[in-house]
């Protein structure tokens, strides 16, 4: 186990390089930069500027300079945040997504498992319709459409929940509300499809020739081999959640890191974008290995050795 | 676990309790919405107006502005301008301090504006400061010695600045962000880190005493400031609010006093329901299509460039279309700017219908017709309200015309590139004064203005207008060399004004103080909510 940890580690790291190189050399071939604004700056103001952030410098120099900088540790400024360095914003904005995402993903996995086991379990009953519509609207509404309703509804019209802001705990229920949903649609439409499947197994079928009652067969037996799908899934969807929505954080206004991975790029912000790339990568590479050493714990037939 | 429940009370009252703490009975806060998160608060490194709202508030200048944006003594008590008005020497007001105590001195004006122009800062806005003698010298790295930018200290208290010709704005760019102070011991004490809270020595109304990224900065009242007495707000909350529907629930909600902006997509709606609260006001700005004056078919041709001016409908625009109470722009310049009289095309009174009888005229003598259209490119950056001023343009001139004109968007960055390498042949454009002056719109085209010259206009008659009109010291024969130049601009019709721009804001009942002005400057120091 330490020794597949470690090897897996190891495959991460020209992972990482690739994904450094391929992104540091696309922003930059994408047209405009990062001073670009409304008002063009004279041409000394503009050299000025080149020579501050070393834009003057040939590319491949530019990029071994980034690449010393980064294995010190150092992300650099933000062209666009010019006040704070990359890793000061990721580590300010990381926590707010952690939290706003690991919330929602426990609501998701909790209501969306049980959900989707249920459903199967009763399937073609009048539950069953109902979740499965539910849950197809959840993943055909984007989140840009449930947020605003959200809000209008509890904090406009009701006035039960703050509409935006982040720090006190009301403030935090409507935007995991509107993360976890289609999470939630997500999660029981595959639980309920891979229980379908476990419930036609040789091994479901043998627990019930022993006798074992139905309740005991699903908790014991069915339940732990319906969730592997629903594992694997949720490796890189995690991932994803925790490093934030730029939709719900720009609807809600939470200082998370999600609105950073599409507002870096379209600031041509390149110390941003590099950072929270490199970020993401680390991230999902994390969730991705951790799943695969927590398979072993419920698929008895998948060893690392 | 029934035995924990008592703590956890205790634990919600507690909370409770120091939320009302965090907010005292006694304390006044406003909250505005605040558009983009800012890029920086230090002086030198900002350039929107979402950062400016926030400098205005923490820093003063020598010349401040009024709540309706008109200039009043700042930092500077007084002031005397030389007869040649190239020389201007400032009186500090007498006992003003920095918000840590220490008094502000001419040399802390001297301090700032050496740093704003050096290259290392590389300030994108140190053009700000260009009519400062040697200013832009300095800038380009030609004059190494700040000594000779035409500012010094003469005192503590007397400041004198040298301008490189007469100009007659120049107070009035005193007010910028450029031009502020800097308490300098502070700036060096934290370098790269001295505008964050607790390190940011201020000489405004308010100091800052929070900043959460992306989530809200909060200032407070600053004690020491001079006009501390007549300061009602004990707090002011800015927050990024970078979605205009959001933004509008969050007022509705009342977590907002006043909105950076409006949906424009709800605009029937606000009106219908909360147009008392609804703010719109003229803006020192124009939305404009610059016709690329340096390629076929526009080059040479003023009579098709008249004819394509002609041809758009801007009451309908308006009215139908952008629907947010635009101004139709018949001029360049907008109205309401000081020191000038707004010259507007020579039709502008004329019937749409006499002006489309008249585009067929100059149509035709350029050599287009039925058989014969113009296929022309518009270039714009993505956004729903330039599609759908482009798509009605484009119809106006196919049936007006029969010109067949066809629709580019870019994103934000790739459009000013292609924009600033003139990679168009008509391009969706806008601007925005940097002062209340005309001479911060004609002075964009005069032949080596560079890449803000969008159409490439190249007219020599031009050019000794507006190059002129800089150094002349009468103000009167100054606006009419202005106003003339504007009038052969017109003529050339080197680019299409569309309409002007309005700034629209929602603002509580409770909110008082509040002015609609031209610059769109409210000073929170002039703020108070009631109730």
């Amino acid at each position: 186990m330490f020794a597949y940890t470690l090897r897996r580690l190891a495959g991460a790291v020209p992972t990482v390089f690739v994904i450094i190189a391929i992104a540091f050399f696309m922003i930059r071939l994408a047209p405009g930069g990062p001073f670009d604004q409304e008002r063009s700056v004279p041409p000394e103001i503009q050299a000025n500027l080149d020579r501050a952030y070393h834009l003057d410098e040939p590319l491949v120099q530019q990029f071994l300079r980034y690449l010393g900088d980064i294995l010190t540790g150092d992300f650099g400024p933000s062209f666009r945040y010019k006040d704070f360095t990359v890793t000061e914003l990721v580590a300010e904005g990381f926590p707010v997504s952690l939290k706003l995402g690991l919330a929602a993903m426990v609501i998701a996995v909790v209501v969306g498992f049980a959900a989707g086991a249920y459903a199967a379990l009763r399937r073609n009953s009048g539950f069953d319709a109902a979740t499965m519509t539910l849950a197809m609207t959840g993943i055909a509404v984007p989140n840009f459409v449930i947020a605003p309703l959200l809000t209008l509804t509890l904090g406009v019209w009701l006035a039960l929940l703050p509409v935006g802001g982040w720090g006190s705990f009301d403030q935090a229920i409507l935007p995991v509300v509107a993360l976890a949903l289609p999470e939630i649609a997500y999660i029981a439409r595959l639980t309920r499809g891979s229980m379908l499947e476990v419930l036609r197994a040789d091994f479901v079928r043998t627990a019930r020739a022993k006798g074992l009652s139905e309740r005991a067969m699903v908790l014991r037996h069915a339940l732990q081999a319906a969730a592997l799908p629903v594992l694997s899934f949720l490796g890189p969807t995690t991932a994803a959640v925790i490093t934030g929505s730029v939709v719900i954080e720009q609807i809600f206004g939470i200082p998370g890191i999600g609105r950073y991975f599409v507002q870096g790029a379209l600031n041509r912000d390149y110390t941003l974008v590099m950072g929270v790339v490199i970020f993401y990568a680390a991230v999902i590479i994390a969730f991705n290995l951790l799943v695969d050493l927590l398979y072993p714990l419920l698929d008895p037939r998948v060893r690392h050795d | 676990m029934p035995a924990i429940r008592p703590l956890h009370l205790l634990q919600a009252c507690l909370f409770a309790a120091l939320l009302m703490c965090g907010a005292p009975a006694w304390a006044d806060a406003i909250h505005l919405g605040n558009g983009a998160e800012p890029e920086s608060l230090d002086i030198h490194q900002s350039s929107g107006v979402s950062e400016a709202n926030i400098q205005r508030d923490l820093f003063e200048g020598l010349i401040a502005e009024g709540p309706d944006a008109s200039l009043i003594p700042g930092a500077a008590e007084s002031w005397e301008i030389s007869e040649d008005g190239t020389v201007y020497t400032f009186h500090l007001r007498e006992g003003a301090v920095w918000s840590n105590g220490d008094p502000v001195t001419a040399g802390d004006f001297v301090y700032a504006f050496r740093r704003g122009l050096s290259p290392e800062t590389a300030a994108s806005y140190a053009f700000i400061l260009y009519p400062v003698l040697n200013a832009e010298q300095y800038v380009a790295g030609e004059i190494t010695d700040p000594g000779q930018i035409g500012i010094r200290a003469i005192d503590d208290a007397t400041l004198e600045i040298t301008l490189k010709a007469p100009t007659a704005y120049f107070l009035d760019m005193l007010t910028h962000h450029m031009a502020y102070p800097l308490h300098r011991a502070s700036v060096e004490a934290h370098p790269g880190d001295w505008m964050k809270p607790g390190n940011l020595v201020s000489n405004g109304a308010f100091t800052l005493a929070e900043w959460q990224p992306q989530s809200f900065i909060r200032l407070e009242k600053n004690p020491r400031y001079h006009g501390a007495d007549e300061v009602q707000l004990d707090e002011v909350f800015y927050y990024p609010t970078e979605d205009e529907g959001q933004e509008l629930q969050r007022f509705r909600a009342g977590e907002l006093d006043v909105t950076y902006d409006i949906p424009a997509d709800q605009i029937d709606w606000i009106v219908a329901n909360l147009n008392d609260q609804y703010r719109n006001f003229p803006y020192l700005g124009t939305y404009y299509y610059a016709l690329n004056t340096t390629i076929a078919p526009f080059a040479g041709n003023p009579g098709l460039r008249q004819a394509l001016s002609l041809a758009i409908d801007r009451e309908v625009l308006t009215q139908k279309i952008t629907r947010a109470g635009e101004i139709p722009a018949y001029s360049f310049v907008p109205p309401g700017v000081m020191r000038y009289q707004q010259q507007t095309m020579p039709w502008a009174d004329w019937t749409q219908e006499a002006r489309n009888n008249r585009a067929k005229e100059l149509y035709a003598a350029a050599g287009y017709g039925p058989d014969n259209p113009l296929e022309v490119e518009i270039l714009y950056n993505t956004s729903d309200n330039h599609k759908k001023v482009a798509i009605a343009i484009a119809a106006m001139w196919k049936q007006t015309l029969g010109v067949q004109a066809s629709l580019r968007n870019e994103e934000w960055k790739a459009y000013l590139s292609s924009r600033d390498e003139k990679n168009f042949e008509i391009v969706r454009a806008g601007w925005i004064g940097d002062y209340n002056d005309a001479n911060t719109f004609l002075e964009l085209f005069v032949s080596d203005a560079g890449m803000m010259n969008n159409p490439g206009y190249d007219n020599p008659a031009y050019d000794e207008l507006v190059k002129g009109g800089a150094f002349e010291t009468d103000l009167a024969v100054r606006e009419g060399m202005l106003e003339e130049a504007e009038r052969i601009f017109l003529e050339d019709s080197p680019l299409i004004p569309i309409y002007f721009y309005t700034t629209q804001h929602m603002v509580q009942p409770k909110v008082e103080g509040w002015i609609d002005n031209i610059k769109d400057v409210h000073p929170s120091r002039f703020l108070s909510v009631g109730g």
